[in-house]
């Protein structure tokens, strides 16, 4: 099995939606304390180790992106 | 330690008195006088080598250190006549607890099947199983273990090593077709071939502490993390024999060593965590653990094993354990070299089994470290989330990682023979073979580890009878079960545990290992297995 990244919800935007509303009234440290439960609960009930791995790398792009992004403008 | 011999002596060896050039030629040297260099020497001396024991000190290392023994570890002393003694005195236990906090997380159990011949681990401290071992190696005149011989120079030939050896009587030379190093996690024979030994060094403390006391825990594995008497950290608490408690306690990254090692800041800790202070200290010591191994086993005709080849974290047992591993895995390969029965090549696959091993140690002891003392806020926090889930959930409990217990390892090696039939269970080629009891002839129970060393010390069938005996190599032991003159499989466990039909055959090492396994093994199928089981393919 593959990571599906075409979109899966009927309506994404109650997805969405549901996260953030979870994440409302809550300071940051609480916010990152729901998203690691979420994340390893999700994780789980994917079950799937390279799911899991290419979801990861998926995520990770982000983060080079932004590096990449301080990188060049470093230099300009 | 009443009753145990700890001191011995040294004796001159007319090996000392030859002069020049003229020096002593012995097949193997084995350095290192510890669990795991007594036991190849004991496992050497069974299959008929004559093996030179040099250990550089003349007494039994003090303190405990390492306390769990494994099932495998067990059916190697098995073999080499000890595991009973090693049974008799240790501690068994097979469940372990987790807590957090004030609560019980999980508890898991490591065998919890019946109808195997040895539990899933024995407490004992170290100096105990030397000692037996020792008494074993004095059983054996094959075996010349030199106290206070201690290796200071080592020169390597194309066939074989000169080592220098320092005595009370001054130094002396010899020579080796094979010296194995077994001289432990500061070996000095690793640094004489100049082999690097890199790895990760953990930031945290940790405090072990033994204490004498009688008390009335239940002789099972206690882990807590975040304990009320230990605040933000872990802690351990674990028995063996004597009413000797072992106790770990996690430390801050910055303690001073000397300061936290000092009795009068130890008995307070492990006040709070007992509930009370009518213990006795027996050994404390302080450490910072490391995992790292050399990166090729075998130097020329020097192979390495135990802590001088690998080191790592002591939470999962995988220390002892799995040097006893290298030595059950070494023993008949060189035994075999050294015959000429198998080429010299059959000594890569120790490398290849057992560093693959060591990798795998490295890896669920450095998971198990990291999770207990997280390197960074993030870790930390997933780790508290996983802690949290554990309260509510099946697969929050099974990722907390309070220590992993040493597993003997499946070997990707060059030794097994591919499958070509199907199997639903069962060990595949390259895992150990799993114990069942079965009933000899006149219904005297006998457990399929205890059939696998009647069969002898070389490659054993292991047969599952269909009433026809099928064509076999020469020289291959039997293990027969059902039909004619075979052992009863009265609960159907054998059958169950190898997916055995009648016909079905499994073709063992002589360390245990399975090399092959067919539903209806022909001759040339069994010697193709068995050819390159031997290193001959």
């Amino acid at each position: 099995m593959a990571l599906s990244t075409s979109s899966n919800f009927a309506k994404p935007d109650d997805a969405f939606r549901a996260i953030v509303e979870a994440h409302r009234g809550l300071n940051d440290e609480q916010s990152a304390d729901l998203d690691a439960a979420l994340v390893l609960i999700l994780a789980n009930h994917i079950g799937d180790l390279d799911v899991l791995k290419e979801a990861i790398a998926l995520a990770a792009q982000r983060m080079l992106g932004a590096s990449q992004q301080q990188a060049q403008q470093q230099q300009q | 330690m009443a009753l145990t011999k700890t001191q011995f002596g040294y004796r001159r060896h007319p090996d000392q008195d030859r002069a020049g050039a003229d020096i002593a030629e012995h097949a193997v040297v084995v350095v290192g006088a510890g669990p795991v260099g007594l036991s190849l020497a004991i496992d050497l001396a069974q299959r008929g080598q004559s093996v030179v024991l040099l250990d550089d000190a003349d007494r039994i290392g003090e303190g405990s250190r390492a306390i769990c023994f494994s099932k495998r570890s067990l059916e190697f002393w098995d073999r080499l006549g000890i595991g009973q003694r090693m049974v008799d005195k240790g501690v068994v236990w097979s469940v372990g607890k987790i807590f957090h906090g004030e609560s019980q997380l999980y508890q898991f159990n490591l065998l919890p099947e019946e109808g195997h011949k040895r539990p899933a681990f024995i407490n004992l401290q170290q100096f105990y199983a030397e000692a037996y071992l020792v008494d074993r190696v004095e059983e054996l005149p094959a075996i010349d273990l030199r106290w206070r011989n201690k290796v200071t120079g080592l020169e390597p030939r194309n066939d074989g090593v000169v080592l220098t050896v320092q005595t009370p009587d001054g130094p002396y030379r010899l020579a080796a077709q094979y010296v194995v190093a077994c001289d432990g996690a500061r070996s000095s024979l690793r640094q004489m071939v100049g082999a690097e030994f890199a790895g990760q060094v953990f930031e945290d403390q940790f405090l072990i502490a033994d204490v004498k006391m009688t008390a009335a825990f239940p002789t099972e594995r206690w882990f807590w993390f975040d304990p009320p008497f230990h605040a933000g950290r872990s802690a351990l608490l674990h028995k063996q024999p004597d009413d000797i408690w072992r106790i770990d306690l996690q430390l801050n990254r910055f303690a001073d060593p000397a300061v936290e090692k000092l009795p009068e800041n130890v008995r307070p800790r492990i006040a709070r965590m007992l509930g009370h202070d009518k213990f006795d200290f027996e050994w404390i010591s302080l450490y910072k653990f490391q995992c790292r191994r050399m990166n090729k086993f075998i130097h020329g005709r020097v192979i390495f094993a135990g802590d001088a080849a690998h080191q790592v974290s002591p939470f999962g047992a995988r220390g002892a354990n799995s040097g006893l591993e290298d030595a059950e895995n070494l023993a008949w390969k060189l035994d075999r070299v050294l015959r000429g029965t198998s080429p010299v090549g059959l000594l890569d696959s120790y490398h290849i089994e057992r560093s693959a091993a060591a990798d795998e140690n490295i890896r669920e002891s450095t998971r198990s470290t990291d999770f207990m003392a997280p390197n960074s806020h993030q870790e930390a926090r997933l780790r508290k989330a996983v802690l949290s889930l554990a309260r509510e959930t099946e697969f929050g409990k099974r990722m907390v990682n309070g220590g992993r217990l040493s597993t003997p390892s499946i070997y990707e090696t060059p030794l097994s023979t591919a499958d070509g039939d199907s199997w639903r269970g069962g060990p595949r080629p390259g895992a150990s073979m799993p114990d069942a009891p079965a009933a000899g002839q006149g219904g005297e129970p006998i457990y399929l580890t205890e059939a696998f060393m009647g069969a002898g010390t070389g490659f054993t069938l292991l047969e599952f009878s269909n009433g026809t005996a099928p064509e076999r190599p020469d020289g291959l032991g039997t293990i027969r079960i059902g039909g004619n003159g075979g052992l009863t499989d009265s609960a159907g466990l054998a059958a169950k545990r190898y997916d055995a039909e009648p016909g079905t055959a499994y073709l063992l090492r002589p360390d245990g290992y399975i090399a092959a396994r067919f539903r209806h093994p022909t001759r040339a199928a069994l010697d193709a297995a068995l050819a390159r089981a031997a290193g001959h393919i």
